[in-house]
C-alpha cells in the first residue's frame, strides 16, 4: 500500500503531509497523556505497535496474483483508540520508508493518512458500530481490523487516482485501474488481518483481562461492580 | 488440547491457508512475472498513465541487493515478534507468579490481610495492593470485588509491587 518514493507530485506529497501532520501531533499528545496517566499500558502499546511491524512486513499472495502485506493497526485501534495508532502506524511507516526503501519520506504524509489514520478510524468505527448493535466482541474485533486494512488500500487507491487521472476516463477510470491493483488484492489479506487481529485480542483476553477492563474493550462483572461499589 | 488452544490453532491454519491457497492454485500464473509486490504494480500503472511522470526524490538508503531488503524486513518482522513474544511471555510468568503467591497467601496470613487492604482501597483506589493484598486476593475475595481490576491482575501489581 506504500507510495514508492517520489511517486507522488510534490503538491499532493505536500498536501497530503498537510492532511496527516495535525493527526500524528494530536496522536503525539494521546500517547504522551496515555503513558503519563496509565505507566502499565506501556507495555501494551509496545506489543500494539509489534503487531504493526509483524504484519506490515508479512508480504502475502493473494488472489489476483500479486503480493501484499497486512497493515496491523486495526489492533492498537481497538485498544488505544485511533490518535494513538496514528503515531504507531508512522512510526512503521518511517522505519520501512528510512530502512527498506520501501514506501518513502516524500510519501509519508499520504502513506500515513492512508494506513496510519483513515485506516484506524475506519476500523474503530466499524468496532464501535458492531458492538453497539450487540455483536460479540470478537466478531467487532473482527470486522474492526478488516475494515483498518481493506479501507488503507482504498484511500491508497484515491490517492493516487487523484495524482494520476486516466487520460481517457479521468480520476474514475484510473481509480478502477488503482482498485484493481491494490483493493482487490487485499481483500483475502483483509480477512487474514482480521483472523490475526481475533487471535491476539483472544490471547490478551487470557492473559490481560485487567488491561482489557481498563481500557474499556471488556466490560468486565468486576467493573461493573467496582461502578456499584462507588455509586454505593 | 483445551479449546481456546484448538481455537487459536484452527485460526493460525485458515491464515496459512489463505496465504497458501493462490500459489497453490496458480492464479499469478497469467502473469509474466507471478507474485510481484502490489506496490511495484502501481509504480507500472503509474507509467502506463503518464509515461513522461519522473519520479522527483529517490530513497535515502536503499538496500544494495535484494537479499538485503528480504533481510531488513526479516528483522522488522523479528523485532515486532519478539516485542510481542516477550509481552505474553511476561504476561504469563507474573500470572503464574500471583497464582502461587496467592496460594502461599491463603495459607500464611488468610483473615488478618482483608482489613489492610480493604483500607488501603478505600484510601488510594485503585492497584495500591501491598504485601497484604495478596493475602486478601486469594483469602477471601472481597477486595477482588471492590477493585476495578480482575483478581489476577491486582495480584500482579502487588507481587510487582510497582505500583505500591
Amino acid at each position: 500500500m506504500h507510495i514508492a518514493e517520489g511517486y507522488l507530485p510534490p503538491v499532493h506529497a505536500a498536501a497530503w503531509g498537510v492532511a496527516s501532520a495535525p493527526f500524528v501531533v494530536h496522536g503525539v499528545r494521546a500517547l504522551t497523556r496515555e503513558v503519563r496517566s496509565n505507566p502499565e499500558s506501556t507495555l501494551l502499546l509496545g506489543a500494539s505497535g509489534a503487531f504493526t511491524f509483524v504484519l506490515s512486513a508479512l508480504k502475502l499472495p493473494s488472489v489476483t496474483g500479486s503480493c501484499s502485506h497486512p497493515t496491523g493497526t486495526g489492533l492498537g485501534a481497538i485498544l488505544f483508540r485511533p490518535p494513538i495508532m496514528a503515531v504507531l502506524g508512522t512510526i512503521t511507516l518511517l522505519f520501512q520508508a528510512l530502512l527498506l526503501a520501501h514506501g518513502g519520506l516524500t510519501t509519508l504524509g499520504a502513506n500515513a493518512f492512508s494506513m496510519a489514520i483513515v485506516g484506524p478510524w475506519a476500523g474503530y468505527g466499524t468496532y464501535v458500530l458492531f458492538r453497539r448493535f450487540g455483536a460479540p466482541l470478537m466478531v467487532a474485533v473482527f470486522f474492526g481490523a478488516f475494515v483498518a486494512d481493506l479501507s488503507t488500500y482504498c484511500v491508497t487507491s484515491v490517492q493516487l487516482a487523484l495524482a494520476f487521472p486516466d487520460p481517457g476516463s479521468g480520476v474514475p477510470g484510473a481509480l478502477a485501474k488503482f482498485g484493481g491493483i491494490f483493493a482487490v488484492t487485499q481483500i483475502p489479506l483483509a480477512v487474514s488481518e482480521g483472523l490475526l487481529t481475533v487471535l491476539v485480542m483472544r490471547l490478551l483476553t487470557q492473559s490481560s483481562k485487567g488491561d482489557l477492563i481498563r481500557l474499556g474493550v471488556l466490560a468486565g462483572r468486576t467493573a461493573e461492580r467496582h461502578e456499584g461499589a462507588a455509586a454505593r | 488440547m483445551s479449546r481456546n488452544a484448538k481455537i487459536n490453532t484452527l485460526l493460525l491454519l485458515v491464515v496459512a491457508a489463505l496465504a497458501v491457497l493462490p500459489l497453490a492454485l496458480g492464479l499469478g500464473d497469467h502473469k509474466e512475472e507471478p507474485f510481484t509486490g502490489a506496490d511495484a504494480e502501481a509504480e507500472t500503472a503509474i507509467t502506463e498513465l503518464q509515461p513522461d511522470y519522473e519520479p522527483w526524490f529517490s530513497p535515502l538508503y536503499e538496500p544494495p541487493s535484494g537479499e538485503i531488503e528480504s533481510a531488513l524486513f526479516a528483522l522488522q518482522a523479528a523485532l515486532g515478534a519478539g516485542v510481542l513474544a516477550y509481552y505474553f511471555g511476561l504476561r504469563r510468568g507474573r500470572r503464574q507468579g500471583a497464582a502461587r503467591a496467592g496460594a502461599a497467601g491463603t495459607e500464611a496470613t488468610g483473615t488478618e490481610g482483608v482489613p489492610a487492604a480493604a483500607e488501603a482501597d478505600t484510601k488510594t483506589g485503585i492497584g495500591t495492593g501491598t504485601g497484604a493484598g495478596i493475602g486478601a486476593d486469594a483469602g477471601t475475595g472481597t477486595r477482588t470485588g471492590s477493585d476495578s481490576g480482575a483478581g489476577a491482575a491486582s495480584g500482579v501489581r502487588a507481587v510487582d509491587g510497582r505500583d505500591a
